[in-house]
């Protein structure tokens, strides 16, 4: 549904995007992670016209984006559902007109987007705030009716940039469960850029690492989380936090899909107790069970007999120096 | 007090003169205020979408649209006024009364306005824009839907400034013949030594100003729904 191929922009003297290819498959909800400045909205300013690519192309449903101008760039923008950080809803409308500006602006009757607009409200939970304007509204309910005015056009597909930023926890697990219903009740294919790993974790099938303007890593959850070397898993599931080892006898461990139980049996039966696990964290993320732990083991030559036994099963281990 | 000199504020030039005074005051900044609104507020959009960095951006434009508009702000409204006599001749048929000093006053106030428009356009959130961009709104759909309405606030304030800077140009007009509470104060208050003349045409201008600065701002605020 998204496939980006080689996509290029430079700024004077600058690279923000230096040739990025990555494809998300149709209703699949797709994470874009990466520092700032690493070149996320430049990524999606390209993938929406608002800023053209130097070179590349970025295809939404088999159109390509970058060829487009004029007209055709704002007939093709109808397509694609967009959310903000902070919600831009204009302030001169209600909620309720906020929702059918983009049924306004594609020429549809009044009666035709009001009825439209009210069972978005609707979707969202937000019934009962038609007649608001934004600055009565709280952050969450701003983002609702941000998320119900970009499903007005019916797009196919929804780009939200960093669309949880600005909110606190609890107001991101709903703005979030709302997307991922949203994804399975009109099968929408999701563009999410994040700096919060929370958000891939919760949400995202696949996703993609960007560094410098570069992909570093891209993938399913479930194949990225199998690989805990990798840069993306190890964000994802991140290490605890490392201690002075003088005596050279900790031992850091990265599960993915094997159970915790699995490493005291080992460590059981090759002879080599675990005295102490330091630190850790386990959770499951898509199904799956993963989690790092910081192992403490009597000295370095027990500390070198396990980890050749887990890795003998399979686990990936590190010894940290 | 001798029987030929009035008392104050009885003298002719207040029982016969005062009111229709204040009515072309508040004609002539009506008028101009309005004319000023009409060409200022395209005139400012202008210069807002095609200044560097915006929607329609043209460089070429902008600086000559900018520089016509500075020159119109810096010339001071005295001379401007009677640089303008032939003009205002030609528009209303005479080069003086009120109605001639409405053309003067709204040449001078049409740069002043559109420059308030164009800053006023500028605190629109990029993002609001932005976002009516992606619904795929063209650039007369966001002057509309998104410009225009988010910037209203700013844009009834401007309006005020304006209206009340007019009240001080009619005043000044009144020196060159002009008309309205100004050339009373001038032609009376100062002129000829009626010291209470000139207390009431400066009583009745602070109050048209107050007025004026009164209901443009609960008219502000009425339509700015940001808190």
């Amino acid at each position: 549904m998204i496939e980006l191929q080689e996509l290029r922009k430079e700024f004077a003297g600058s690279t923000a995007l230096a040739g990025i290819s990555l494809s998300v498959a149709e209703g699949e909800i797709h994470g874009i992670v990466g520092r700032s400045g690493a070149g996320k909205s430049t990524l999606i300013r390209c993938l929406t016209g608002l800023e053209s690519a130097t070179s590349g192309h970025a295809r939404i449903d088999g159109v390509d984006i970058t060829a487009l101008s004029g007209a055709r760039l704002r007939a093709s923008r109808r397509s694609i559902g967009m959310v903000f950080q902070h919600a831009n809803l204009l302030d001169s409308r209600t909620a309720l007109e906020n929702v059918e500006h983009p049924l306004q602006v594609a020429g549809v009757p009044r009666a035709a987007r009001r009825a439209r607009a009210l069972e978005l409200l609707e979707l969202v939970g937000l019934t009962d705030r038609a007649g608001n304007h934004p600055a009565q509204l709280s952050g969450g309910q701003q983002q609702r009716v941000g998320i119900a005015r970009a499903l007005a056009s019916e797009p196919k597909i929804l780009l939200c940039d960093e669309p949880t930023s600005a909110l606190d926890t609890q107001t991101t697990g709903q703005i979030l469960s709302l997307i991922a219903s949203l994804r399975d009740r009109l099968g929408i294919t999701v563009l999410i850029i994040t700096h919060e790993m929370s958000v891939v974790r919760e949400i995202c099938d696949s996703a993609t690492l960007l560094e410098h303007g570069r992909v570093t890593q891209t993938g399913m959850l479930g194949e990225i989380l199998a690989d805990p070397s990798s840069p993306l898993a190890r964000d994802l599931v991140p290490l605890p936090r490392a201690s002075d080892d003088p005596h050279r006898r900790t031992l850091e461990v990265a599960l993915a899909g094997t159970p915790l139980g699995t490493v005291f049996d080992i460590a059981e039966s090759t002879g080599t107790p675990i005295s102490a696990v330091e630190s850790g964290t386990l959770e499951t993320i898509d199904g799956t069970q993963v989690g790092r732990l910081r192992l403490v083991c009597a000295d370095t030559l027990q500390r070198e007999r396990l980890s050749t036994a887990l890795r003998a099963r399979g686990i990936h281990v590190e010894e940290a120096a | 007090m001798t029987a030929d000199r009035p008392l104050w504020f009885d003298n002719p030039a207040i029982r016969i003169e005062l009111w229709p005074a204040l009515g072309e005051t508040l004609l002539m900044t009506v008028f101009a205020t309005a004319f000023a609104i009409i060409v200022g507020l395209p005139l400012g959009v202008w210069l807002y979408m095609t200044a560097k960095g915006s929607l329609t951006d043209n460089r070429m434009v902008y600086r000559i649209v900018s520089t016509v508009v500075d020159i119109g702000r810096s010339i001071p409204f005295i001379i401007l006024m009677i640089a303008l006599i032939p003009f205002a001749r030609f528009v209303t048929g005479s080069a003086l009364g009120w109605q001639a000093t409405v053309v003067s006053l709204t040449v001078s106030a049409i740069p002043f306005y559109a420059r308030l428009v164009e800053a006023a356009l500028r605190e629109v959130a990029a993002g609001k824009i932005e976002a009516v961009q992606m619904m795929g709104a063209d650039s007369w759909q966001l002057i509309r839907q998104v410009l225009v309405p988010e910037a209203l606030p700013g844009l009834l304030s401007g309006a005020t400034v304006t209206a009340v800077a007019l009240v001080s140009y009619t005043a000044m007009a009144g020196a060159v013949g002009g008309g309205g509470l100004g050339a009373l104060a001038i032609s009376y208050g100062y002129q000829r030594y009626q010291t209470d003349t000139m207390i009431a045409c400066i009583v009745l201008l602070v109050a048209c100003v107050a007025l004026l600065q009164l209901a443009g701002d609960l008219l502000a605020r009425s339509v700015d729904h940001r808190q």
